[in-house]
């Protein structure tokens, strides 16, 4: 059920019975989904040596299906997909910068911090 | 709708005018202001761990020599028992997220059940939470050689200081040792006969994990191993700990008499965030 700003908000969210089988029919399929990935991750882990992959496409691998997995609990689980597009933006956005910009900064200072290790070593 | 409920609603959330920010209850957005702080203290703890990793990145253990016991099975195992634990928090994420569909149909039955079930999901992966800090504190049975103060010359020629650093045995007989540094070919250098020797009179053997030594590895693993998966396993137990509170309220009829489920609804939005943060810590602590 979608929410909107114009219509009167409600705690009671209902829905009938022809809904609530839709809506158990999407949480099996994300289930199945999230799965698969899951699966699929700890494939790679195991055998991406004797598959003779290289690791930087693993590893960037790996992030890419965590986001994707981070989606769809987000976005059907905490059904995020139902709220108003405002709401949305309020919560992603700012954590995402404040989250990408430490993340960038602190990998970039370690990796100086190992070169200047090496130097004094 | 009945009137019965609307009353209700302006009582006890935002009141007057029946509107509200975003369109969304009070509750529910705070429970969302409140995971997104959460989140915040979460992503803090991965990113010193990033920092930490890659300031260290030449002797990091890794994760897949780490955790490579499953239960009653020998040998190695890696990735399988967390990839079993992972599976099982989502299993219980699917119940969860199922008890607040049966919520929307005021399917008391149906939410009890699903609810029950979600509890019994959170309980066993604390379980085996418990069961994987047991085997990482008490270690292999062969146990590493922390090296002592000294020096030892890399295959191209630089010299690396050893002190504190852990040497793992490379098989069962203990002739062979695999030293922190990895070669160009990804594995670990290995030295046997009198440098064994050497390292072993000049080390301390050391079993298991603890927050000063670690016989995987660097110490700084164990403590980021301690505080990330501590800090979720609490949020996890926490979880279960108010997930029972809101069944018993389900039993009770409480959600039933007062026309709406919204309560599963929020205590699934922190269920789903338990979830969703273990999907990361299983990346970047186990796989990448």
């Amino acid at each position: 059920m979608i929410h909107s700003e114009n219509e009167h908000y409600e705690f009671a969210v209902h829905h009938s019975e022809e809904d609530g089988k839709k809506v158990r029919k999407m949480i099996w399929n994300i289930f199945w989904v999230l799965l698969g990935i899951t699966a699929l991750e700890v494939m790679l882990g195991i055998f991406w040596k004797s598959w003779g992959l290289n690791w930087g496409l693993i590893k960037t691998t790996f992030i890419f299906l965590t986001l994707l997995k981070a989606y769809f609990i987000v976005a059907y689980y905490m059904h995020m997909r139902d709220e108003v597009k405002s709401f949305i933006f309020t919560v992603i956005v700012p954590y995402s910068i404040f989250v990408i910009y430490t993340v960038l900064i602190l990998i970039n200072e370690a990796l100086a911090l190992f070169d200047f290790d090496a130097l004094y070593r | 709708m009945s009137a019965n409920t609307h009353a209700v609603d302006a009582k006890t959330a935002w009141g007057g005018g029946g509107k509200a920010p975003f369109g969304m209850s009070y509750g529910k957005m705070m429970m969302w202001f409140f995971l997104v702080s959460d989140a915040l203290t979460f992503a803090g703890f991965l990113a010193s761990y990033g920092f930490m990793r890659h300031r260290f990145y030449d002797i990091w253990p890794s994760a897949e020599n780490v955790f490579t016991h499953f239960p009653f099975m020998h040998g190695d195992h890696p990735l399988i028992y967390v990839a079993l634990m992972t599976f099982i928090l989502i299993m219980s994420s699917v119940t969860m997220v199922l008890a607040v569909e049966a919520g929307h149909r005021m399917d008391k039955k149906g939410v009890s059940f699903w609810m029950g079930m979600t509890i019994i999901g959170g309980l066993i992966f604390v379980g085996s939470q418990a069961w994987e800090w047991y085997h990482f504190i008490h270690g292999t049975e062969w146990g590493a050689i922390e090296m002592g103060v000294g020096n030892f010359t890399m295959p191209d020629g630089s010299v690396k200081q050893t002190s504190g650093l852990m040497a793992r045995w490379a098989n069962e007989t203990k002739d062979i040792l695999a030293l922190p540094w990895k070669d160009l070919s990804g594995e670990y250098i290995k030295v046997s006969g009198t440098q064994v020797a050497e390292i072993v009179n000049n080390g301390k053997e050391v079993f298991g994990a603890n927050m000063v030594r670690n016989e995987y590895g660097h110490p700084l693993f164990a403590n980021f191993f301690f505080f990330i998966t501590g800090f979720h396993g609490t949020h996890v137990f926490s979880g279960v700990v108010l997930n029972f509170i809101i069944f018993l309220n389900v039993l009770k009829g409480t959600y039933q008499k007062r026309g709406h489920y919204e309560m599963v609804e929020k205590v699934g939005l922190y269920w789903h965030f338990v979830d969703l943060v273990w999907v990361f810590v299983f990346t970047f602590f186990y796989l990448v």
